[in-house]
């Protein structure tokens, strides 16, 4: 996202091709986790609070956008620290928070958890899509999509540190430059990165340093082990990675919104009516090869997640690139 | 790629604190982070500091910034 | 006035509706025809005549700089004169909620009066319903307007005029509007104020400079992506802005990384956006001079290349293309 926001593809060289790898939590994101919010919402009692990048996914039938209007009591928030207030205020209620991202988001889950025990509020659940970074950075490699080194992402490093990249320089000989947000930090990034390729030298290097320390925030890992435990998990155009996903650990199950509803999870699918968002995602293919981008595909009608997100790789490209300015 | 800022430390009341981004004063919960004080600058994500900025750290960069647009200026 | 809150009594026609239509009056100062007969006579300057109409429906109706009526009168009034049109009479009908203080009904009216005022027009005429509780947010109100303008100042509304070469120039900081509102739904404290301003003045100087200026629009709702992007649609040329001279206030600025908003999509209700031609320089000058232009920059051209297409050259020097809004704005993470 901010590579296109800063315009730097545009910049660059031809022979630098920058891939977004499935880095956007909302496009690797099953489809039937949003048709589990949905369901969420339409039980009496509930209170689904949302942040904004979740509320026009399009789900199997229908968006959460969609039966908000229909009138199901769905609001958006800012942080889960709002959802957490909002149980306060309405103890009556059962407030359900979808719990996305990796590992950046995934200790605010844990951290609003923990807050709710000590509180005693007992009508505040979590949906946990939550996942983690490293697996899936291997899994890309084994499906054989062809890299030169990996550009990491700085905020899930902060929490993280740099050490979960290890493995990827180590097993695979691919270097890996953790990097900042900032358009300067980004080109920084790429130019270390050109250079270690160019030396022959994978290396693991932290350009964003202000931020990221090489352990990362252990008081942040910590509560996030309390609360989650790894599961396999299915990622849009990759499918079932082992112990790639976050789930509630027992200690802690009162808080799973899973137990609100009877029916069983739906079973995950890449079909998703022609959109080749998996393999995009996996960089074997630009949004330009897709029949539907910006004819049946579009911002305002997307029919993958990938045009949902305006992170996502196609609404990206057809905000920012289309046309190849 | 999640979205994350700078906020400078106003002040601390427990496990809040009142910070400021860019002139907004916010109230961010700071249950995740070590030892903030008064004056630091933390990343804000989704209303949670996550993170110390190292000053020194973040004045090189912005040192190396300014660099690189006196040259890009130049040249 | 008897009641101190609306009641569905004040929209019967009888004595309360009379009460309320007195305090109107009052304060838009026009006792003749308009409080009383079923419509406005008024004359006519020219026998060109541009007319518009809104609604305003802003949730909270009060926000830092500004207040449902004083909006409702500037986005009527701009409406106008970014037509080229000189606004000079406006209607104005409120939907009130049972049960709102008349109070603060009479604070609104007093800041529409004022607004008007300042912006040279006259409320001629209006009307008053009253809904149930729930049936309306306090208020809603809806104002048309209607102005005169010459014959040569005809299309500028339309933008037919406007070539490749053209500068593009806007009267200050974008999307103050928006995240003034924003800010006091979601209590964030900060000094950002709505740029809320009748726009007639400063645009009736710079049409009185030469006859540079090719197309007019305020960039209202979907910002200034959205009026770029319906012009570069409509005329087939390219548009480039250059993100460096863009003015944007620090603070805004900072909430819109905080909250991963774009600042080009925000909603100004102050702010128009002026394409000209030869002469560019002066009507600058008459802009920047001006109180509610101090801060006016040229921040864009129009192009051959890339038509029907707005690019931003950003502050790096990449490019990217702008696109209109998809939908509301949301608070996002990523
Ligand atoms: S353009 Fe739409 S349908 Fe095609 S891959 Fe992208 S999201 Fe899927």
């Amino acid at each position: 996202m901010s590579i296109h926001k800063f315009g730097i593809p545009s910049l660059l060289p031809e022979n630098i091709k920058l891939l977004s790898g499935p880095g956007c939590p909302v496009c690797v994101t099953s489809r039937y986790f949003i048709d589990d919010t949905v369901a969420c919402s339409k039980i009496d009692d509930v209170i689904l609070t949302t942040l904004g990048d979740l509320i026009r996914v399009p789900g199997t039938e229908t968006s959460l956008h969609e039966e908000k209007s229909a009138g199901r009591d769905i609001r958006i928030v800012y942080s889960v620290l709002d959802a957490i207030k909002i149980a306060q205020d309405n103890r009556d209620k059962k407030i359900v928070f979808p719990g996305i991202g990796f590992e950046t988001t995934a200790p605010l889950s844990a951290a609003a958890i923990l807050q709710a025990t000590e509180i005693g509020l007992d009508n505040f659940y979590i949906l946990s899509a939550h996942k983690i970074m490293p697996p899936v950075m291997a899994a890309l490699i084994d499906e054989g999509v062809n890299i030169d080194g990996y550009i990491c992402p700085g905020h899930v490093s902060v929490i993280t540190g740099t050490q979960i990249y290890e493995p990827i320089v180590k097993n695979y000989a691919l270097g890996c430059v953790v990097s900042g947000f900032e358009p300067l930090d980004i080109l920084q990034s790429i130019y270390m990165l050109v250079h270690q390729i160019e030396k022959g030298q994978p290396e693991l290097e932290n350009q964003y340093c202000r931020a990221v320390k090489p352990e990362g925030n252990i008081k942040a890992q910590k509560m996030m082990y309390r609360v989650f435990k790894t599961r396999d998990d299915w990622w849009r155009g990759i499918g079932i990675i082992p112990d790639s996903g976050l789930s509630l650990t027992d200690e802690f199950k009162a808080f799973d919104a899973g137990q609100l509803f009877e029916s069983l999870p739906g079973t995950h699918s890449d079909k998703d009516k022609g959109c080749i968002c998996g393999e995009i995602l996996k960089g074997l293919k630009t949004p330009e090869d897709c029949p539907l981008f910006s004819k049946a595909c579009t911002p305002v009608d997307p029919v993958g997640a990938c045009m949902v997100s305006s992170e996502g790789s196609c609404a990206a490209w057809y905000k920012y690139a289309r046309g190849a300015v | 790629m999640c979205l994350s800022i700078p906020a400078e430390v106003l002040s601390i009341d427990g496990d809040m604190a009142e910070v400021s981004v860019g002139g907004t004063m916010y109230n961010a919960s700071i249950r995740l982070v070590e030892d903030v004080d008064v004056g630091d600058f933390i990343l804000i994500h989704s209303g949670y500091g996550i993170a110390k900025i190292d000053e020194a750290e973040a004045n090189d960069t912005l040192n190396l910034m300014q660099e690189i647009k006196k040259k890009a200026e130049r040249s | 006035m008897s009641s101190n809150i609306v009641t569905l009594d004040h929209g019967s026609g009888g004595k309360l509706t009379m009460d309320l239509i007195k305090m109107f009056t009052d304060y838009f100062g026009n006792s003749g025809p308009s409080g009383m007969a079923d419509s406005a006579v008024v004359d006519a300057a020219t026998n060109i005549v541009a007319f518009t109409t809104d609604s305003y429906v802003v949730n909270p109706i009060h926000f830092p700089g500004g207040d449902i009526g004083k909006l409702a009168v500037c986005g009527t009034v701009n409406d106008l004169a970014v037509s080229g049109a000189v606004p000079r009479y406006i209607s104005c009908a409120f939907i009130l909620e049972e049960g709102l203080k008349i109070s603060e009904l009479e604070q609104i009216v007093e800041s529409m009066a004022k607004t008007a005022k300042a912006a040279g027009v006259i409320i001629v005429t209006g009307d008053t319903k009253v809904v149930e509780r729930g049936a309306c947010d306090r208020m809603f109100i809806n104002t048309s307007g209607v102005g005169f303008l010459k014959q040569k100042h005809r299309s500028i509304g339309l933008g037919i005029n406007v070539k490749p070469g053209d500068k593009i120039l806007i009267n200050g900081n974008i999307g103050d509007h928006g995240l003034a509102v924003l800010s006091i739904r979601n209590s964030f404290t900060n000094d950002i104020k709505t740029d809320c301003a009748p726009l007639n003045n400063l645009i009736e100087n710079c049409l009185a400079v030469n006859d540079s200026i090719h197309f007019m629009r305020d960039a209202t709702r979907g910002g200034l992506a959205a009026v770029l992007n319906e012009l570069a649609e409509k005329i087939g040329f390219g548009v480039i802005l250059i993100e460096n001279s863009i003015p944007l206030a620090e603070n805004t600025r900072g909430l819109c990384e905080f909250l991963g908003f774009d600042p080009l999509h925000l909603a100004n209700e102050g702010k128009v956006i002026i394409v000209a031609g030869e002469g560019w320089e002066d009507i600058l000058s008459t802009m920047k001079s001006h109180p509610f232009g101090k801060e006016s920059q040229v921040i864009g051209t129009i192009v051959d290349k890339h038509p029907c297409r707005v690019v931003l050259e950003t502050e790096i020097g990449g490019s990217r293309i702008i696109d209109i809004p998809a939908g509301m704005q949301l608070p996002r993470i990523c």
